[in-house]
């Protein structure tokens, strides 16, 4: 019988089972930011540890950097000292750090695969949630708290659950102004924001094979949405051709492992879901849970048709200041955010330069539109192509790479009840960094079109 | 090793609500503090603050009633979202001791079992059962018993899940896992020789 990718990932780390259904498993690859390693760090040196495997730690700081321009400069002292700790860290252990000096800084998701780092057949440990985006590329990849930061850095493994495993199949073709981020938002409606819980998540079908590399990382991101630990696609030669030429990838010869640890056509799976890519339309969030979203042309749903779900459908409906069945267009925002580790990509870029060559308009009076690539290189990608001048003309802020508003960790923060059109990864109340503030989540091209408007709106146009 | 956990004692802490993320309970802001040390000060900071502004009913942690009360009661999915540590050790450190629930976030309940911190599963009827109880009679002790799999309170008897590898390190002392890692610092290297090296090519 054929093995998923999954199984055959899992069984080749496994160093023994230490206690019934946990196994230790090796870690291929550690990424460490400057949020989730101090104590990490800390309790190593208290217990006269260092760093097992160096050459596979790599660092990078990205929640609590400024994207104002100049990196030497914090938002606040306590942004400051992280970040000098976690450089400091990756000297005193010799790790490999994106030293944000050096103008190599970004969200480690997007650094990471930009270096070559995230091969097929990983695992891949992270103090961060969204480690699940390196799932893209064939890996088994999720986000680990801080006490397993510190055993990854003293051990180069962890304890680990083994995870069942949903197949969910896209077949299709996305329609026009449909996006990756819309697919994950339509799949974590459909299953809800536990229905991935216990289980590892592979994406696949046609219209999956057709994505870029770039919108599976969009995909397997948001996987974590919806409970799963990790979500995988099986590595091709979309993945293969990605790779080719990155600093950290090896030569073509790594090319028959990559491909081999697909999983099986024989291979069985614990769940199996499908969906047809042309039902998938334009989504939004109406409050605060990633699951609590529509179509962008449909109403905001009624809490009494949510069965146990209803109690927290109202408490969303009233923190985000919404009835049910009031339309999710035409609510006005004052902010606009495009950047994140789901979206802060260069072909998310390229795409909303897209819209704005197609659309006219500037930014709504009253809206601040911020885009924070994902990377520094994204950046310099993005003044390369010259779209830095269509954004300033068009009234969006580029600004420098980082985590920004996603997390509302630097000063890059809601204010009050303000709203957002954001293409980050969660609505959660608090999250962009005002108790109160309100997040709408949606594809960046969606973003675009609500700075434009000043409000939510179909992107596709009158006639969609 | 660390101390085997085998029974816990307290009372119960009702926390209605499901889906109550990690960014609840700890905000981003007190990510950039370098240390735990303090950090139980501001869980739920913004629903408490919220809470006492409203003048209503306080929040469950602020209840004068729940005071000292060391065994949280949730609901569905609870501590999904963020892969904060932070979250579960302001939960410890403000006296939480075993958290009862229907589901939760993985990444979460993966971080409390790390600092020796249950998290127990019961079915939807259960938990209401004992979030009634510990509403009505805020007195009454909880009793979770890790071996036999099962609360007891006010002659109440109700089971719960906890994954069987859970459960043996919780009871073996091994649910602080380095000592237990770092044992067989050969396996690992074997095993690592075994994988693709990482380097610029």
């Amino acid at each position: 019988m054929g093995r998923t990718l999954y199984d055959k990932v899992f069984d080749a780390h496994v160093v023994r089972e230490v206690a019934p259904g946990q196994y230790q498993l090796a870690v291929d690859l550690h990424l460490v930011n400057e949020v989730s390693s101090p104590q990490a760090f800390e309790d190593l040196g208290e217990r006269g540890l260092t760093v097992a495997h160096p050459e596979r730690t790599f660092a990078c700081a990205d929640h609590s950097i400024s994207t104002g321009g100049d990196v030497t400069r914090f938002d606040d002292a306590m942004c400051e000292a992280q970040v000098r700790l976690l450089g400091e860290n990756a000297r005193a252990h010799g790790l490999t750090y994106f030293d944000p000096m050096k103008g190599l800084h970004g969200i480690i998701h997007v650094v990471a695969p930009e270096q070559g780092l995230t091969q097929p057949g990983m695992v891949i440990a992270c103090g961060d949630s969204h480690t699940s985006t390196h799932g893209a590329f064939g890996t088994i990849a999720f986000g680990i708290g801080t006490s397993q930061v510190r055993d990854v850095l003293a051990t180069q493994s962890l304890i680990m659950e083994r995870l069942k495993v949903r197949r969910i199949v896209v077949e299709g073709t996305l329609a026009p102004g449909v996006f990756a981020k819309d697919v994950a938002l339509h799949v974590i409606h459909l299953l809800g924001a536990k229905g991935g819980l216990g289980h590892a998540h592979e994406f696949c079908g046609s219209a999956i094979e057709g994505f870029s590399m770039e919108e599976r990382m969009t995909l397997c991101n948001m996987a974590v949405e919806g409970g799963a630990r990790c979500g995988y696609v099986n590595p091709d030669r979309v993945t293969l051709d990605y790779l080719r030429g990155r600093p950290y990838a090896p030569a073509d010869a790594a090319a028959d492992r990559w491909l081999a640890v697909a999983s099986d056509p024989d291979a069985e799976w614990d769940d199996s879901v499908t969906i047809r890519a042309e039902e998938i339309r334009p989504m939004v969030t109406w409050g605060t849970s990633p699951d609590q979203s529509v179509p962008v042309d449909r109403p905001v749903p009624d809490p009494a048709s949510a069965g146990a779900e209803a109690g927290g459908w109202r408490d969303a409906l009233e923190f985000m200041g919404a009835e049910p069945g009031q339309p999710v267009l035409g609510t006005a925002i004052d902010t606009a955010f495009i950047g994140s580790c789901t979206n802060g990509r260069l072909s998310d870029l390229e795409a909303v330069a897209d819209y704005l060559r197609r659309t006219p308009g500037r930014v709504a009076h009253g809206v601040r539109a911020m885009i924070v690539p994902g990377s520094r290189s994204v950046r310099e990608a993005v003044i390369e192509r010259g779209l830095d001048r269509l954004f300033a003309e068009r009234g969006f802020e580029l600004r420098d790479a980082g985590c920004s508003l996603c997390c509302g960790m630097n000063a890059d923060k809601l204010v009050g009840e303000q709203v957002c059109a954001s293409s980050s990864n969660r609505n959660f109340r608090g999250r962009q960094g005002s108790p109160t503030g309100r997040t709408y989540l949606m594809s960046p091209v969606m973003v675009a079109a609500a700075a434009l408007a000043g409000r939510i709106t179909d992107a596709r146009g009158e006639d969609a | 090793m660390t101390e085997p956990i085998k029974i816990i004692r307290g009372r119960g802490l009702p926390l209605p609500g499901d889906d109550i993320d990690t960014d609840q309970i700890i905000e981003s802001r007190y990510l950039k503090m370098t240390t735990f040390r303090g950090m139980e000060a501001h869980v739920f900071e913004s629903l408490r603050h919220r809470a006492r502004r409203a003048g209503g009913a306080p929040h469950p942690f602020d209840a004068p009633q729940h005071k000292g009360a060391s065994i949280l009661l949730v609901g569905r999915n609870f501590g999904c979202g963020s892969s904060r540590e932070h979250a579960p050790q302001a939960l410890y450190r403000f006296g939480i001791r075993a958290i009862v629930g229907q589901s939760f976030g993985e990444i979460f309940a993966g971080n409390c079992l790390a600092i020796g911190l249950p998290c127990v599963s019961v079915s939807p009827e259960d938990g209401e059962c004992l979030h009634t109880l510990s509403r009505a009679d805020p007195g009454a002790e909880l009793t979770l018993d890790i071996r036999e799999g099962g609360i007891t309170a006010r002659g109440l008897c109700i089971p719960f899940d906890l994954p069987e590898g859970r459960r043996h390190r919780l009871l073996d002392g091994s649910w602080d896992s380095l000592a237990m890692l770092l044992a067989v610092r050969h396996s690992i290297r074997e095993r690592l020789a075994a994988l693709p090296s990482v380097g610029r090519s």
